[in-house]
């Protein structure tokens, strides 16, 4: 009773919201004035589709609203976890094992099965794991809004080029340099707002995100300015010389090799120590410290390890394109990698991962729909955030084992 | 004013203003060792303020706080950083409850271990065996440390999910696990019934013999004070008017005027 009761609600609801879209939209939609000709055409079909689509949209919208809804009182109910069945099949040891033997197997195969261009795309992808790994650790775990952190990632990337260009170092020379530099900036920005927190914070470090763009745009002497550096080296390998084709594939192999480590590093510190104490600083920074954890500490730790994957990828990004200028650094990349982190599911690995594929991979190869990419976009995160607020996967906890009988 | 002695905490002169406003004028007190005293006073008397500042979270305007950890030497606090007045021993509850939401009970008390435990970046990626002994002993005794309050049953659960009273006890369960030689209570007994501030009295004291620890609260629950404190002190208007054993202190006449007005027979 209840059930049918809702869904001539809702029925009701859609129509009307159908009807006033269509009439609002009725300007540009119905009517078309040709200027050359002075007339006006009235497209009344169109109309039609404008009710029929919206009204359909709008009925689905509510039937998942009300599902969700139906979903969260239930979880409320019950205890807090409410896994979806997905996600209780893929923490299954015994399909999570193969499955990844599986997946690793592909990623090495890759670059020998397909294309060049195919594996380029790749590598761009695995670089915004990385990344996204990174931001992770300073939004997702220690929860501190980073909106400039595509400036650690051009650290990283002028590290390598300045340093090619100019004393003609090697790759793997200036890897560990760029992490150190990195580390040195996430301690820069970290300390003057270490007492700031939530949108303030996301403006300072919106702030300095612009300001070493603007330094690198505008001081030709140091970085080129605008027209950037180019000829950069690839990543070389004990001297062989390789053909552009077999440098993609070294390429996607140290990525590989990178991605590991980064997902080996963070799910480590996640569980660790460290990690619950970064957990416990999102959850309530005064009490964090009541408790005997140094926030100071704890904070510059979450933004100079973020700063540090960041960097490196900065120097892998570097000597894969051989030409970087500002250009490659605006708030939109920061804009992305957040999407990436807040969509994959804050604080989880694995969402991170699929978030950063996502939203890579898909507008790569839906190159037709590029004019509505930004359109599908918004609506995309628009939708996650209503129906599956802590992101596609959500952060799976750790699950300690207790020694009851321990005095 | 002399050395007291086998004090833990020893508070002298006192004072904290905020801008032309003084919250706290010269207030002195003492809590010896395995003593519980309680600190009473009418809404605004300024007990939250006092137990701020020798918390760390305010810095006094005024005056000495001075510490004795159980081993060491004695200490001057005012101003400290809060983090590090906790790993010196003092550890704290909230009058508004401050916990964790969503980490499970047993990470809240994990947390309190925090200052007690070592293992750094290299350790928590390496896993060598001295992490994973080190991980494997702040579970243990976080365990216990919950089942010494009564929750090991809702160890897995989140925080936000336990019922008010278990909320309660859970934060005083994290206190503990930071080994404190002193343990702040604000308002423990805010919103229990009757029975709950009972089984609360009952945890305090037994907290005390087991742990060794004294215990210093800011509560409003009369019955549960008198019965419970070796020594009350009462507050008034940021200054300390009455001091003594419940017995005495009931019976001052200062206490009972601010407490119940100018004309009472209380």
């Amino acid at each position: 009773m209840a059930e049918t009761l809702k869904f001539v609600d809702n029925l009701k609801k859609s129509a009307m919201a159908a009807v006033w879209l269509a009439f609002l939209t009725l300007p540009i939609m119905v009517i078309r004035v040709d200027t050359t000709e002075k007339i006006v055409t009235w497209r009344w079909m169109h109309l039609v589709y404008m009710l029929a689509g919206s009204f359909v949209l709008a009925l689905i919208w509510h039937f998942m609203m009300d599902r969700r809804d139906r979903g969260a009182s239930l979880r409320d109910a019950g205890e807090g976890g409410g896994d979806s069945a997905l996600v209780r099949f893929l923490n299954n040891p015994r399909v999570l094992k193969p499955l990844l033997a599986f997946g690793f197997l592909v990623a090495v195969a890759f670059p020998l099965v397909f294309s060049m261009y195919q594996t380029n795309i790749l590598i761009s992808a695995l670089i915004y794991v990385v990344l996204g790994l990174g931001l992770n650790i300073t939004v997702g775990l220690a929860g501190l809004l980073d909106l400039g952190y595509v400036a650690f990632y051009a650290v990283g990337a002028y590290a390598y080029a300045l340093l090619n260009h100019h004393f003609h170092l090697g790759f793997w020379t200036v890897l560990p340099m760029a992490a150190i530099l990195g580390a040195f900036f996430g301690i820069l920005l970290g300390f003057p707002v270490l007492r700031l927190r939530g949108d303030y914070l996301a403006i300072v470090t919106l702030g300095f995100g612009q300001i070493v763009k603007l330094v690198l745009e505008n001081w030709n002497g140091f970085s080129f300015g605008p027209s950037g550096i180019s000829n950069i080296a690839r990543p070389s390998l004990f001297g062989v010389k390789f053909t552009v084709q077999q440098d993609t594939t070294y390429m996607y192999y140290i990525m590989l090799g990178l991605v590991i480590v980064a997902i080996f590093v963070t799910a480590r510190l996640k569980d660790s120590r460290i990690g619950r104490a970064w957990l416990a600083l999102r959850e309530d920074e005064i009490a964090c410290q009541a408790m005997g954890i140094d926030n100071t500490r704890a904070k510059l730790m979450a933004f100079s390890l973020g700063a540090t994957l960041a960097a490196v990828m900065g120097a892998v990004f570097a000597a894969k394109t051989t030409f970087i200028n500002p250009a490659s650094f605006t708030f939109m990349e920061s804009a992305m990698i957040l999407a990436i982190v807040v969509l994959g599911g804050m604080g989880s690995v694995l969402g991170v991962i699929l978030g950063a594929f996502l939203l890579i991979l898909l507008p790569e190869y839906m190159r037709a729909f590029s004019e509505y990419r930004m359109l599908i976009f918004g609506a995309t995160m628009i939708v996650v955030m209503v129906f599956r607020p802590q992101g596609l996967i959500k952060a799976k906890r750790k699950v300690y084992t207790i020694n009851t009988e321990a005095a | 004013m002399e050395q007291t002695t086998n004090a833990v905490l020893s508070v002298r002169n006192v004072s904290m203003n905020f801008g032309g406003l003084r919250a706290l004028s010269d207030v002195d007190l003492d809590v010896r060792q395995g003593e519980v005293v309680a600190l009473i006073g009418p809404n605004g008397a300024g007990k939250t303020t006092f137990f701020n500042c020798i918390t760390g979270i305010y810095t006094p305007t005024d005056g000495d706080v001075l510490a004795f950890p159980r081993e060491g030497k004695q200490k001057r606090i005012n101003g400290m950083r809060t983090n590090h007045v906790c790993e010196l021993g003092m550890a704290r509850t909230f009058q508004n409850i401050r916990l964790f939401p969503s980490m499970t009970a047993l990470e809240n008390v994990m947390i309190g271990r925090h200052c007690r435990t070592r293992a750094g970046i290299l350790g928590a990626v390496l896993r060598g065996p001295k992490t994973r002994r080190e991980e494997q002993q702040v579970v243990d005794a976080s365990y216990q440390l919950l089942k010494k309050v009564g929750l090991e049953h809702v160890a897995n659960d989140y925080a936000r999910n336990l019922p008010y009273g278990a909320q309660r006890r859970l934060e005083i369960a994290r206190a503990l696990a930071t080994e404190p030689f002193l343990l702040l209570l604000d308002e423990p007994a805010a919103g229990m019934n009757p029975q709950e501030t009972l089984e609360l009295k009952e945890m305090v004291i037994r907290i005390r013999e087991e742990f060794k620890v004294s215990v210093l609260l800011i509560e409003h629950d009369m019955k549960m004070v008198m019965s419970l404190s070796d020594r009350i002190y009462v507050m008034e208007y940021g200054k300390v008017i009455s001091t003594g054993t419940p017995a005495e202190v009931s019976a001052d006449p200062q206490v009972i005027r601010a407490y119940l007005g100018e004309e009472s027979d209380a």
